[in-house]
């Protein structure tokens, strides 16, 4: 159980002359410290979360029909077009999107390594802790579970990959892509079906944390609103787990379909 | 009327020395007044292996009276034991019952090693302090008091950070090894105070950066508010992190002018 100091930390006092870090540009430089990756962790969570209750309230549609969803799926396409050309708008969204995660997953990834050097022998009796809740001690796992969730998601009703949808791609009456159609082929497997409730309360796990988290990561504290950061975590995960686990259920039901 | 508690067992890590492995050794306390503090407790246990001709354990106290920040110990999964807003000196046995086992381990983190049995090195948090927990003031005769007017709610605040006693139990309960809630504390008392103004932003930077070297990083548990013997609210680690970012731009302002 070899623990020592090795490193002595510089005693300067002034951090205006410590220029060696410095040089660095600005955001790298803020990235550098934990602090600076929980903001990275933060601002990306809040765009990720954006995107994930936007395509829960976009997928609403197929309460309306088969009409309107894939209408809306064609919408988004061609967004911004003529100005630029079909997909354009979409694919600059999804690659904020992508960068996003990525960072995400960068910084997750690099304090975890942090994290784990900060207590290389760990308690040997066991820990009884008091106010960690179950989201909180489980965000890598939730996490994990939700990327891979996003992996199949994108296979299965995006891009169609042949054996986990041979349905995707194709076209309705009208020639539009037949989101509606993936949809309920995708949904109407019970195993499929089940694995979209899972993931979905994970995320919603997930993002309950990582939603009262971001605002003391961002210092975002005021005793004024302090009160209302709980009801905004609960409310955002309740709302997004309740919008998409009604999916798979209102096509299994019969509902949609 | 005092009772008394029989047939404690506990269990204490013992470890030689720095670099050793340790393990942990079974002691049985017969009987021993639930007017007893902890401290008083180990005090007793000690007593007798000093009288048995064997080593004592080891761990730190001084003052035992909640101020001084020197006493530590995990007691039962839980930095100083079972009490909220108590240090291990103030807790007393009447927290527990005749027969109970209690496991004592040291604080463990990568910036704390372990000094022998139950007493780490806790110096890290002196490089926090030394980057820029401090105020440049005019050394002389004894200031006016009231000469800086403070509004009553800022000096309030100012109190509540300046509570912390330093003795790293925020540290030793982060699940991630974290020294957010000590470092957040020691800047916030300052940086709320008109005093703690000259150096605010370069404060913030070098004692943030500074305890990046040591600690992990806060992933928002709370464990280390509900573990402090002060409770510190996690509130002062938000603040932290405002002020941090606030630092690094004005830090570079300042510096560009030079």
């Amino acid at each position: 159980m070899a623990q020592t100091i090795t490193k002595r930390g510089p005693v300067s006092g002034t951090a205006v002359t410590r220029s060696a870090r410095k040089r660095k540009p600005f955001l790298l430089d803020l990235y550098g410290t934990a602090v600076g990756k929980k903001y990275a962790m933060a601002i990306t969570g809040i765009g990720l979360i954006g995107f994930v209750v936007f395509h829960m309230i976009g997928n609403l549609k197929m309460y309306m029909g088969a009409s309107d969803l894939n209408h809306y799926a064609h919408f988004l396409e061609k967004l911004l077009y003529p100005i630029l050309p079909e997909k354009a708008m979409l694919w600059i969204l999804r690659a904020g999107l992508i960068a996003m995660l990525l960072l995400h997953l960068h910084a997750a990834y690099s304090l975890t390594v942090l994290n784990r050097r900060a207590r290389p022998v760990k308690y040997q009796s066991e820990r009884d802790y008091q106010v960690a809740s179950f989201a909180s001690r489980s965000m890598r796992l939730t996490g994990i579970v939700v990327l891979l969730f996003v992996i199949w998601h994108l296979l299965d009703l995006t891009f169609g990959a042949g054996s986990i949808n041979s349905y995707t791609g194709s076209k309705d009456a009208e020639g539009l892509k037949d989101v509606y159609g993936s949809v309920v082929f995708s949904l109407e497997r019970v195993p499929v079906a089940i694995f979209y409730v899972l993931a979905n309360i994970m995320l919603g796990t997930h993002l309950f944390h990582g939603v009262w988290s971001l605002f003391q990561s961002l210092g975002w504290n005021n005793p004024k609103f302090n009160k209302w950061r709980t009801g905004a975590a609960t409310g955002i995960a309740t709302l997004v787990v309740v919008g998409n686990v009604s999916f798979p259920i209102a096509v299994l039901a019969g509902i949609v379909g | 009327m005092s009772n008394h508690l029989k047939n404690l067992k506990l269990k204490i890590w013992r470890q030689d020395g720095p670099n050793t492995s340790g393990r942990f050794e079974d002691y049985i306390i017969d009987e021993i007044s639930d007017e007893a503090s902890f401290l008083e407790m180990l005090d007793v246990l000690n007593e007798r292996l000093i009288s048995d001709n064997k080593l004592p354990v080891v761990f730190d106290h001084d003052c035992r009276e909640g101020i001084c920040g020197t006493c530590s110990l995990m007691i039962n999964g839980q930095a100083h034991g079972p009490e909220r807003r108590t240090a291990t000196c103030q807790l007393h046995m009447r927290k527990f019952k005749s027969g109970d086992e209690i496991v004592i381990e040291p604080w463990r983190a990568s910036a704390f090693p372990i000094i022998k049995d139950l007493m780490v090195d806790r110096s890290a948090f002196d490089r926090i302090i030394e980057s820029g927990g401090f105020i440049t003031a005019p050394t002389g005769g004894a200031p006016d008091a009231n000469l800086i007017p403070i509004p009553k709610p800022v000096a309030d605040a100012a109190m509540d950070s300046a509570e912390c006693i330093g003795c790293g139990a925020c540290v030793a309960a982060c699940p991630n090894g974290a020294a957010n809630l000590f470092t957040a504390a020691k800047i916030n008392h300052l940086n709320v105070l008109p005093q703690g103004q000259a150096e605010r932003y370069k404060r913030v930077e070098a004692m943030v950066e500074t305890m990046d070297e040591y600690f992990g990083s806060c992933t928002n548990h709370g464990e280390c508010e509900a573990a402090c013997p002060k409770e510190i609210s996690i509130d002062v680690i938000a603040l932290m992190n405002k002020d941090y970012r606030k630092s690094k731009v004005k830090n570079r302002k300042e510096l560009s002018r030079g």
